[in-house]
């Protein structure tokens, strides 16, 4: 493909590699990427578009589609909301310190806020400090590369996210994969790690570090935390557990798989997570011992060349977190986990029931109902948009092309009509396109 | 019917043989030396290619229990220069309050004093009403909110390219459009001062890194003209390697300008594209703030990439990319930072958008803050013991000592002495900060100057004068 007025220039862009784009993802493109107009709470507000040549272009109409139920927003424990009392401290601290900080942390940017934010998150976790950062992806690919370095190896899960990956390679460390979730494989590549060296060399490595996730965000698997820190204690491994689904989300106080299985936080090395999913808010942090946290503000790309979180955000995850734990004298947040535990346990155990495959472990709130058919994913969303139900579908590449599936993210704010709604339409719906597949009425994959 | 089956073996055979007497000898013998081959490979005794001399389970568990591991981290000493941050209380705006003392903020890069503005703060509000704060998803999973679908309209119309994209931090902006274009095998020509944003971009993206002198067109073109006598060596591989040149529009480690009518006419002279990073010069140079090409009054078309955070003179958070569409649709895919990441908060889009509202209502702002870099820049001249590093119109200085007292450390603890000195007079300036184990190629020691429009002309003075006062009375 030859630009218009750059001849003789490498095309940018190869054929092959565009393949899938052009034939297979443009015809079903308009199921990702829809604009909405509202917050993005348990029900929002979609503006409607239509397009006149097969999904090249869009235009919008002007009107909305309204009231439809979210089933795609990370809003656990709804704290998406525009409740005038409850977003009170963040209006103020909006009015008083601005939007921008203009500076990074270790310059001038470290305002008092984060200050009081680092210290909540601490107790909040039951560690010694934590640190936080602007942005939940960065935060992987900026701090994973300050703590293992060439020499050092990295045992990550096979489904791990982007940032994870990312932050391993920019690193510079050997990186061994082992399979989802299961501890025989892990057991055997820690083994030979230790026993038989770097690869050539034989020198000792000089530290192991294994990458999981909490909840894993297209499997819904909860991580086998007991058995891990077993292993890691056995090998001298280092541990780093991103939580970034699960801090808030599960746990009897929401407190995250730590608390799921009922374990010492000390025993995970790196205890990192986000504030997108169960906050309503953006950035991630991370927490453990305190020579960790002082490494890390000396030594994290973050801290040195990007900007800090703003104020009005980091007053969010305050006010979000105060509520979480009880501080605001409320049992609010309390209320929330257990409504959120419900929702979960309903809405899998009906999934269940109706003779749908769904992954995941039966109490995390990321329920992936699979479809296997690409073809139809694009049948199944727009459906499920006629029926004023929002749903995210995932196909190739972020899964295997076979296995694609619609992931529904069950809100502590949805009321058991929507989900009656829901699980209603998704009835008919697994009829008229031929989704139940199950033959027992559990899941057929049950080492997840 | 078996006799039908039979006799159509049978015919097989037959055919079989036939064949095998009418093949040509040379035919024969090749296929017998191949048999035999193949079968004294199957009854060779195998070997390993490594002599891999397999541990017993007792020796396995011996070396286990030997192994010590080194620490997670390595202890980091209490008075680490960067370890204890200044505490601000309180917005970082124009007067600013660091560890308790009221100051004239010369730290933070808030060119046009938009931190403050009440307007800004607004939007915010009404955008904070309408959508509550965070966006629960990323761009794919509704997390495209009309807010940024604006935001990405108005970028692209100020700038006057047809498309722009939004990330949701500004560090990501470059460190993920890098290896969307280039992969490994392709070549990039970058400058040696280059922010460390880019330097991870290209990291991730593999490819091959040629760093030419900063600001030296001429090694450009040499190491261009190296590139081509390669290139005839292997015209195959030549046509599908790519070729990028990356530059930033203001340097933000030596405050200088790229020199862009000449990097565009090697850009057609030898068919490389140009990446430009704009995060220092957006809202600074141009007479209505467009950036290093309204500048030069070079068209901006000729430009393949532009890239710039909105945390410097939009005082909001996040980053935006600019191009024609074909460019930056591809980043819609295949920009980790966008795909994978929840999408900027609303309420920030709302205040880069009434930021922008602003900027292009008052585009005499543009000059004042450029007579504002020219008055400190000539006030900061001639300071025994300091040298300005930096162009006349930079809004972002850097102070260097003129002699290096010996180790980085050493130079490190004697600025920081000024900058103490200077803090307690009221003047808030900060030490440029880098990854010293990192950086390619690591710049000086230096004091970071910041001036915004917000400072009057004898705040500027002020400054300049307590500055001398310290070098005189730390340097000598």
């Amino acid at each position: 493909m030859y630009m218009f007025s750059n001849q003789d220039f490498v095309p940018l862009y190869q054929d092959f590699e565009n393949f899938y784009t052009r034939n297979l993802y443009m015809r079903i493109r308009d199921n990702w990427n829809r604009p909405i107009c509202s917050v993005p709470g348990p029900q929002f507000d979609l503006m409607e578009r239509v397009t006149d040549d097969f999904n090249w272009t869009f235009r919008f109409t002007g009107r909305t589609i309204k009231d439809v139920i979210n089933m795609g927003s990370y809003n656990y424990l709804g704290f998406a909301e525009t409740e005038a009392n409850a977003l009170k401290t963040v209006a103020d601290v909006l009015q008083n310190y601005g939007t921008g900080v203009c500076s990074t942390r270790q310059e001038m940017g470290n305002l008092d806020k984060h200050v009081e934010l680092e210290n909540l998150v601490a107790q909040f976790l039951d560690v010694e400090a934590a640190m936080v950062f602007g942005m939940g992806f960065a935060t992987n690919s900026m701090n994973i590369p300050s703590l293992v370095g060439k020499g050092c190896l990295i045992l990550s899960d096979e489904l791990n996210h982007t940032s994870l990956v990312l932050g391993a390679r920019l690193s510079g460390a050997t990186i061994r994969i082992f399979k989802h979730n299961n501890m025989q494989s892990l057991e055997k590549l820690l083994r030979d790690a230790v026993a038989y060296g770097q690869p050539r060399s034989r020198r000792a490595w000089k530290k192991i570090l294994i990458l999981v996730e909490g909840i894993y965000s297209m499997e819904g698997s909860i991580v086998r935390l007991p058995e891990i820190v077993a292993l890691k204690k056995r090998y001298k491994a280092y541990l780093y557990l991103d939580e970034a689904h699960s801090i808030g989300a599960v746990g009897p106080t929401g407190r995250g798989v730590v608390e799921y299985f009922g374990m010492n936080p000390e025993d995970v090395d790196v205890l990192m997570g986000t504030f997108t999913k169960s906050f309503g808010a953006a950035g991630g942090y991370i927490a453990g011992k305190k020579e960790l946290v002082d490494f890390l503000r000396t030594h994290s790309h973050s801290a040195i060349y990007a900007t800090s979180m703003c104020p009005p955000v980091a007053e969010q995850i305050i006010r979000a977190m105060k509520c979480v734990m009880g501080l605001d004298g409320t049992t609010q947040g309390l209320q929330r986990v257990h409504q959120l535990g419900e929702n979960t346990r309903y809405f899998r155990r009906r999934l269940h029931e109706m003779g749908f495959i769904v992954y995941g472990n039966d109490d995390s709130p990321v329920v992936p109902l699979l479809l296997y058919m690409p073809g139809k994913i694009g049948a199944f969303a727009r459906h499920m948009l006629t029926k004023n139900i929002g749903v995210v579908v995932v196909g190739f590449p972020a899964t295997p092309i076979a296995e694609s599936r619609a992931r529904f993210c069950v809100s502590a704010a949805h009321t058991r009509e929507m989900l009656d709604t829901v699980l209603n339409a998704l009835d008919e719906l697994g009829d008229f396109l031929q989704l139940k597949y199950s033959r027992h009425s559990r899941s057929s994959r049950p080492e997840l | 019917m078996a006799a039908a089956v039979g006799m159509g073996q049978q015919w097989v055979l037959v055919e079989m043989v036939q064949a095998f007497y009418e093949a040509p000898a040379y035919h024969l013998i090749l296929e017998g030396i191949l048999i035999l081959w193949i079968i004294r490979l199957l009854f060779s005794k195998t070997y390993k290619l490594q002599e891999r001399s397999d541990l017993t389970p007792k020796e396995k568990e011996e070396l286990i229990e030997e192994w010590q591991p080194e620490p997670l981290v390595p202890p980091v000493s209490k008075d680490h220069p960067a370890l204890n941050y200044s505490i601000v209380s309180g917005p970082p705006s124009h007067k600013i309050i660091v560890n308790g003392k009221e100051c004239i903020n010369f730290a933070s890069f808030n060119f046009l004093g938009l931190l403050d503005n009440e307007r800004v703060k607004n939007a915010a509000q009404a955008s904070l009403r309408k959508y509550g704060v965070g966006t629960c998803g990323p761009r794919g999973f509704y997390g495209t909110f009309d807010v940024h679908l604006e935001l990405e309209d108005r970028l692209a119309k100020f700038m006057r390219t047809e498309e722009s994209i939004i990330y949701s931090y500004g560090f990501a902006t470059i460190a993920s459009a890098i290896p969307a274009y280039s992969k490994r095998g392709d070549i990039v020509f970058v400058d040696e001062a280059a922010c460390f944003a880019i330097q991870k971009g290209l990291q991730a993206s593999r490819s091959n890194i040629k760093l030419f002198k900063h600001n030296d067109v001429a090694d450009l073109e040499q190491l261009l003209k190296e590139q081509e006598i390669e290139d005839q060596k292997n015209p195959r591989k030549a046509r599908v390697t790519r070729r990028f040149i990356l530059v930033e529009g203001l340097y933000m480690n030596t405050g200088d300008i790229c020199p862009l009518p000449e990097l565009i006419k090697l850009k057609y002279k030898y068919k490389v594209r140009i990446f430009l990073e704009e995060s220092l010069s957006f809202g600074v140079l141009g007479e209505y703030g467009r950036g290093v090409t309204e500048h030069f009054g070079v068209n901006v078309d000729d430009i393949d990439l532009i890239s710039a955070n909105m945390e410097n003179s939009l005082a909001s958070i996040g980053g935006f990319c600019c191009g024609r569409s074909f460019v930056i649709d591809h980043q819609r895919l295949s920009g980790q930072g966008y795909c994978f990441s929840a999408s900027l908060p609303p309420l920030l889009a709302a205040a880069a958008i009434e930021a922008l509202n602003i900027m292009e209502e008052n585009p005499d702002i543009f000059q004042i803050l450029r007579e504002k870099c020219k008055r400190i820049h000539k006030a900061l001249q001639r300071i025994p013991g300091l040298i300005v590093v930096g162009d006349l119109f930079s809004p972002a200085l850097h102070l260097q000592l003129e002699e290096t007292g010996g180790s980085r450390e050493n130079d490190m603890k004697l600025l920081k002495r000024i900058v103490d000195y200077c803090m307690n007079r009221s003047i808030a300036l900060t030490q440029a900060r880098y990854l010293e184990k990192e950086e390619k190629c690591l710049p000086p020691p230096s004091i970071r100057v910041v001036v915004t429009v917000e400072q009057t002309e004898e705040e500027l003075d002020k400054a300049a004068s307590i500055i001398r006062e310290a070098a005189q009375s730390i340097l000598n």
